[in-house]
């Protein structure tokens, strides 16, 4: 049953505030979340103040200026700072995305940052994504194949392999995922957008031949059907891809084939 | 690495409310209120089956302004539930996924919602003579 409030060692309080550096020309504030494993305490909101004069344009330089010059203990995943990687997720001013792709110029007032949402929280803005992963295992995400394998390369045509473009570039970030309610709500045994987009870019693939096995893991009322077409998934992914159509795909292939 | 006790991230407290999610909640608390609103109609035709006698009392409970802003209210849930379930049909065909037609086809079943209801009680008050 959903849960739609936040069980009592969640709740968040006013955390510290902290000073402004000095000759600020340009200052701007972010509201970071924070939770300290190792403290006992409840999560709290730090605020900060950056000099947007002296920083980055993107909200992920901002948290390394703060990380690097204001407080140390702050924690969160980064990697490539170009939208590839998919470390830097998180949910910033209301919706997830990637802060190394977000500009800070587009967040209106105090920049919000929380970890991606629903999540159980390893410390700070890292979520633990043990589960999601363990999801994106159960999928089988690799080529599987009966017919034995050919002397070169499996072929695939010029429209065959177009038929993977907007699945392929998924970088398993999982804004999608944790952005969608049904997962929130169901997130144990619903595989959530970013798993069903993996298992679609499988399906779809010309040189599997396990479609049908494929399709039968997933015909399940909640692995899949879970689903409710609610598009934040859509909405929210910072590749521009369509989680959703990728799902609505699945279904219809489950109808076709009876 | 003490596991148990790490907090759950903010969810609806966090996340912003856009046509996407509001639009698939109302969806929801829409057809929880026609299950109601069905069961009011079911009352009502037992009503005129029964005879004049409680016939006219159902009459009176839906005439009174409550009872009509009841019946608004559910003539409403019924056909933005109508409109939405339209747009359900066409991504169960697999179109309309891009998010700028979502937001075209959200907003058009708003409308279509606001102005059936709007028709029928035009309607309903012009030819039926309304709570008179």
């Amino acid at each position: 049953m959903a849960e739609f409030s936040l069980p009592a060692n969640s709740r968040i309080r006013e955390g510290q505030r902290h000073p402004r550096p000095d000759g600020a020309a340009r200052p701007k504030t972010f509201r970071i979340y924070r939770w300290d494993p190792d403290s006992g305490e409840t999560p709290r909101v730090d605020t900060y103040e950056v000099d947007l004069d002296k920083c980055g344009p993107m909200v992920l330089d901002a948290i390394i200026k703060i990380k690097n010059e204001q407080d140390s203990t702050l924690t969160f995943r980064r990697s490539c700072r170009e939208g590839v990687c998919g470390s830097c997720a998180m949910n910033i001013d209301g919706t997830n995305t990637l802060a190394c792709t977000k500009y800070i110029a587009d967040v209106a007032g105090d920049v919000k940052v929380y970890p991606l949402p629903h999540m159980s929280v390893v410390k700070d803005l890292v979520p633990d994504l043990t589960t999601i992963i363990a999801q994106y295992s159960s999928i089988e995400p690799w080529l599987k194949t009966k017919s034995p394998a050919p002397d070169r390369e499996r072929l695939q045509s010029p429209e065959e392999r177009e038929k993977l473009d907007g699945l392929w570039e998924c970088i398993l970030c999982f804004c999608c995922s944790t952005s969608c309610p049904s997962y929130w709500w169901n997130g144990d045994r619903y595989l959530g957008p970013a798993i069903l987009l993996q298992a679609y870019r499988w399906i779809a693939d010309s040189r599997d031949e396990c479609t049908g096995e494929r399709l039968d893991a997933l015909e399940d009322p909640f692995r899949l059907y879970r689903c409710h077409t609610i598009m934040n998934c859509t909405k929210t992914c910072p590749k521009s891809l369509n989680p959703a159509k990728a799902i609505a795909e699945i279904k219809k292939l489950m109808v076709a084939r009876r | 690495m003490n596991k148990a006790n790490r907090p759950l991230s903010p969810h609806l407290q966090v996340y912003k409310p856009q046509i996407t999610s509001v639009l698939s909640i109302t969806h929801r608390a829409t057809g929880i209120a026609l299950v109601v609103g069905t069961l009011v109609l079911v009352w009502w035709l037992v009503a005129a089956a029964a005879g004049p006698g409680p016939f006219a009392t159902v009459q009176g409970v839906l005439r009174s302004w409550i009872g009509q802003l009841l019946l608004l209210g559910w003539s409403f849930a019924l056909f933005f539930h109508l409109c939405c379930g339209i747009r359900h049909l066409f991504w169960d065909a697999g179109y309309g996924f891009d998010i700028p037609t979502v937001t075209k086809s959200g907003w058009t079943a708003i409308a279509g919602a606001v102005a059936l209801t709007a028709v029928s009680w035009i309607w309903a008050y012009a030819s039926l003579g309304g709570a008179s």
